[in-house]
């Protein structure tokens, strides 16, 4: 349990692929339930329109984009199994949550899309989408704040420590709660993009232009708010934050990226947006992780101290390469079929 | 409820909801592409709209099943903390391969539904192939990590503590092959027998569309009827092999109480006080003759290990003959299935519309494939207690510290309770209403019109 710089190991690898599953799933789930979000506050003249582009831009992809979550869990309870175990015991409440949201929004979307189009029915499913859409994020961000901020350690549950103690206030904290705003901005702003983009018709991308630059803006205040809360409650995650070159560097890229974003909206240079929109999520998500290395569940272990044996390490990588190339033409393919045509989507032609 | 009884609950929930998905994932891609790949050979247009519309209906149980297991993977750390502190690294690697199978699935699935106009015909059809390929191979990768936990491997155990981790040979465990075969061809005799019975129902109600029904019912039939005639074989070989490797869960499933000579016990409820069975037909001597090759040899009973480290043998022993019994149904019905197709090609019998008696059976067998696998998973699971991996930790070891744990199993039952009637009411309204129901417009479902209605394959006054 030494904090000293580690060398890159097997299980920095793993962890590393970890990271770049949750880059995944934020860049295009996160974009799925961004999509929840503007659904929820669908408004004007075109709101159906509004509605029906969301539904199909996430119809034929969003299972696919949902494995990257449970790609990280797998790993997770593969490679750090001790890791899954005390998170999953501390954090009980949010995850449990989470799932019920993730539950929702899956079935709810799923069940509108295939239910008939015109009644009552369909509004409920809607808004049990709509809403769903908006909470998990919420939960997903308290999750890994409550990680990085370093208020649950790896320590022995016993009869010392009241329930409210153990299992609630880790993640009841300004900190974790501002990550979790951060996180739902941050998704709303990525999807509002991409539609901006990905519609032909003038009007919705203009509805969609003015609901990224809303949520950019959205986006820039929360991460301030986050990095102020840090101070207090995550000293870790504010020292990482604030100290050295590659800090800086990171600090530089994100607002860079972000900058950039708006300025591409407001020109209208829409690839050039979306491109920003995804640098921006990504720098912000390996700045945290950055931040919280070599630490996997701070301040009381890293990622070394918890890892499982090495062969198991070995055979989940070489499984990962061998899907690698498997699945990345099959996303392209999917992607091909489905996206960057700029054509309006049938939903479920068929 | 104790904690552990809420957790045990809760994980049985789920798991038994999230089966009932599973099976369909598996079974319904291979039934859509059967349908297709009989269109394309030349076949009647009706099969493509039944493809179209099985596909339909899967997109909405394969939502469910997505999301059921996802909540399954956190459930395993959420309640089963200790388990997955110890077992994640041996157990890991099928995971991780099921994984891989489940983005497979996924994605081929997306292109399946959505690209119907997209993509040439053949390469919509490889995708479903793909789509039925890997939906099974999920399934037999989490079958092995279930059946690392009956015949744990791959690890050595010295005090307490693991070493020697071996991830491929845990993943084939002794109980892998038997418990994967005998779970994949399950889905497919249940789903296959589901979807026969659900199109006899339809053709038994007088519907307009019995084309329509016959394609369905005969496709159900051909995915069916040869799984649920290797069903009980496959079955028998698992159950020599629990004889051997887990007898104490043998001897609960048969209600063999005391070691010695072993009956086969014909239902009854077995009474652990007394050690007998009541209400229950005997014959004496007919497993030691099964799995030793006399009447006398001895068999392992309940008594064979403390009472502590006994299973609960009641349910054990009653979900087993709810599965044998649905076996043998099933298995009669397909053999009455071979026989009646040779008599017809000879031009003997009835034709499938006016066999009444037969699409009774078949709408009797509809639901009972899915009986059988949730019976056939409380043997396996139940039948393991209490040890939640075999002779190395107990269930009551791994559960989570939490207390209050009832409060996630009631908000998890309701939420699955929920879906299940939305799931069910949708799939009658979309798709089994719109297909009878004379007030609609003529068509298989609003989106799906049936190209024509020849006075062929209209409806018999009946
Ligand atoms: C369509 C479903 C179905 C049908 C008709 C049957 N089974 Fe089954 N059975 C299952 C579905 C199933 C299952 C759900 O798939 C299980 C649970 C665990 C497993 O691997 O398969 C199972 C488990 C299971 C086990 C326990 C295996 C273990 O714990 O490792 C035995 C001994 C049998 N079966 C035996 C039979 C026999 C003798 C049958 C005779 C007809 C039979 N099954 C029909
Ligand atoms: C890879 C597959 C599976 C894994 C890893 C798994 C794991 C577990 C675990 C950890 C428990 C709790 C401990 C216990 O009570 O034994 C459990 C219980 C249970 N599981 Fe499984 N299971 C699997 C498959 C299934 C399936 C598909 C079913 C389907 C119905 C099932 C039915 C049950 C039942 C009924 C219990 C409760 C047993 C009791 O209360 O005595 N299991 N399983
Ligand atoms: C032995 C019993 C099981 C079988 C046969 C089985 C099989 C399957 C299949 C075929 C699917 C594809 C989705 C669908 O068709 O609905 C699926 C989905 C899933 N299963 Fe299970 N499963 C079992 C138990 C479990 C357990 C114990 C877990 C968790 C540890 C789990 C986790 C998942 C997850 C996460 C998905 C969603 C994948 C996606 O998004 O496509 N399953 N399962």
């Amino acid at each position: 349990m030494s904090p000293e710089m580690p060398l890159i190991t097997l299980p920095h690898a793993v962890a590393g692929v970890m990271v770049l599953s949750l880059n995944a799933y934020v860049l295009l789930a996160g974009a799925d339930f961004g999509g929840g979000v503007w659904d929820l506050f669908a408004r004007g003249p075109r709101r159906d329109e509004q509605r029906s582009a969301i539904a199909d831009a996430i119809g034929p992809i969003w299972e696919a984009n949902h494995v990257w979550l449970i790609l990280v869990v797998v790993l997770l309870f593969s490679c750090f199994p001790r890791a899954f175990s005390h998170l999953s015991t501390a954090l009980h409440i949010p995850i449990t949550l989470m799932l019920v949201g993730i539950v929702l929004r899956g079935s709810a979307f799923t069940f509108r899309s295939y239910d008939r189009q015109t009644d009552a029915v369909q509004r409920n499913w809607g808004r049990v989408f709509a809403i769903a859409s908006v909470v998990t994020p919420v939960l997903l961000g308290i999750c890994l704040g409550a990680v990085a901020s370093g208020a649950v350690p790896l320590v022995p549950i016993d009869g010392t420590r009241t329930f409210t103690e153990v299992y609630v206030r880790p993640w009841i904290t300004p900190f974790s709660l501002s990550v979790g705003v951060l996180a739902l901005a941050l998704f709303a702003h990525l999807a509002a993009v991409y539609l901006a983009w990905e519609r032909p018709e003038p009007e919705l991308k203009q509805d969609f232009r003015a609901r990224a630059l809303v949520s950019a803006i959205a986006v820039f205040m929360t991460g301030t708010i986050t990095i102020v809360f840090a101070r207090a409650d995550a000293p870790l995650v504010y020292e990482g934050l604030t100290r050295g070159f590659t800090a800086i560097g990171m600090h530089t890229a994100t607002a860079c990226a972000g900058l950039t974003g708006v300025w591409a909206l407001w020109r209208r240079r829409w690839l050039l947006a979306v491109l920003a929109a995804a640098a921006q999520a990504t720098f912000l998500l390996w700045g945290w992780a950055w931040s919280q290395f070599p630490w996997l569940v701070p301040p009381s272990h890293t990622i070394t101290d918890l890892a499982a044996p090495r062969i198991t390490q070995q055979l989940v990588l070489s499984v990962l390469g061998v899907g690698t190339v498997i699945l990345l033409p099959s996303f392209v393919y999917l992607f091909r079929i489905f996206k960057g045509r700029g054509t309006v989507f049938k939903q479920l032609d068929g | 409820m104790t904690d552990l009884l809420a957790a045990r609950s809760q994980m049985a929930m789920s798991l038994g909801f999230h089966i009932l998905f599973a099976v369909v994932g598996i079974g319904m891609p291979a039934l859509m592409a059967v349908a297709e790949w009989r269109y394309l050979r030349g076949g009647d247009p009706l099969l493509k709209e039944l493809a179209k519309r099985w596909a339909k209906g899967t997109a909405i149980l394969f939502a469910v099943g997505a999301v059921s297991g996802t909540v399954l993977s956190f459930e395993l750390g959420l309640l089963w903390p200790t388990f997955m502190e110890h077992a994640g690294g041996i157990i890991g690697m099928p995971f991780s391969l099921e994984g891989l199978a489940f983005f497979t699935e996924a994605i081929f699935l997306g292109i399946y539904l959505y690209a119907w106009d997209r993509i040439s015909p053949r390469a919509h059809l490889a995708a479903g192939v793909v789509v039925a390929v890997s939906g099974a191979l999920s399934g037999v990768f989490v079958v092995t990590a279930n059946a690392w936990m009956n015949t744990p491997a791959g690890f050595t155990l010295v005090d307490g503590v693991i070493s020697n981790v071996d991830p491929i040979a845990a993943m084939l465990n002794p109980a892998a092959f038997t418990q994967v075969l005998h779970m994949t061809i399950a889905a497919y005799a249940a789903t296959g027998f589901a979807t026969a019975g659900i199109h006899a129902i339809a053709l038994l109600r007088g519907t307009p569309h019995r084309a329509f029904h016959r394609h369905a019912l005969h496709i159900g039939l051909l995915v069916g009827v040869p799984a649920a005639l290797l069903q009980p074989l496959s079955g028998d070989l698992s159950a020599r092999h629990l004889a051997e490797f887990q007898p104490v869960k043998f001897a609960a499933m048969e209600a063999h109480h005391h070691t010695g000579p072993a009956p086969f016990v014909i239902g009854g409820w077995p009474d652990v006080t007394t050690g007998e069975n009541r209400f229950a037909i005997e014959i004496p001597g007919a497993i030691s003759l099964l799995m030793t090759g006399s009447a006398t040899g001895s068999i392992p009973g309940l008594d064979s290990v403390p009472p502590e480290d006994q299973p609960p043998v009641g349910i054990v022993h009653v979900a087993f003959q709810i599965m044998v019994g649905c076996g043998v149904v099933m298995m009669l019905v397909g053999l009455y299935t071979i026989v009646r197709g040779w008599r017809r090609r000879r031009g003997l019998g009835t034709p499938l519309p006016n066999d009444r008696w037969y699409l009774r059976a078949l709408a009797f067998c509809a639901p009972l494939g899915f009986i059988a696998v949730e019976a056939g998973w409380t043997v396996t699971e139940v039948g393991r207690q209490p040890w939640i991996i075999q002779g190395v930790m107990r269930t009551a070891d791994a559960v989570s510290p939490m207390p209050g744990l009832v409060v996630p199993f009631v908000g998890f039952t309701l939420l699955y309770f929920g879906l299940a009637i939305a799931v069910v009411w949708l799939l009658y309204r979309q798709i089994i209403k719109t297909g009878v129901d004379g007030t609609m417009r003529p068509g298989i479902t609003q989106e799906l019109p049936l190209p024509r209605i020849t006075p062929a394959t209209s409806f018999p006054t009946a």
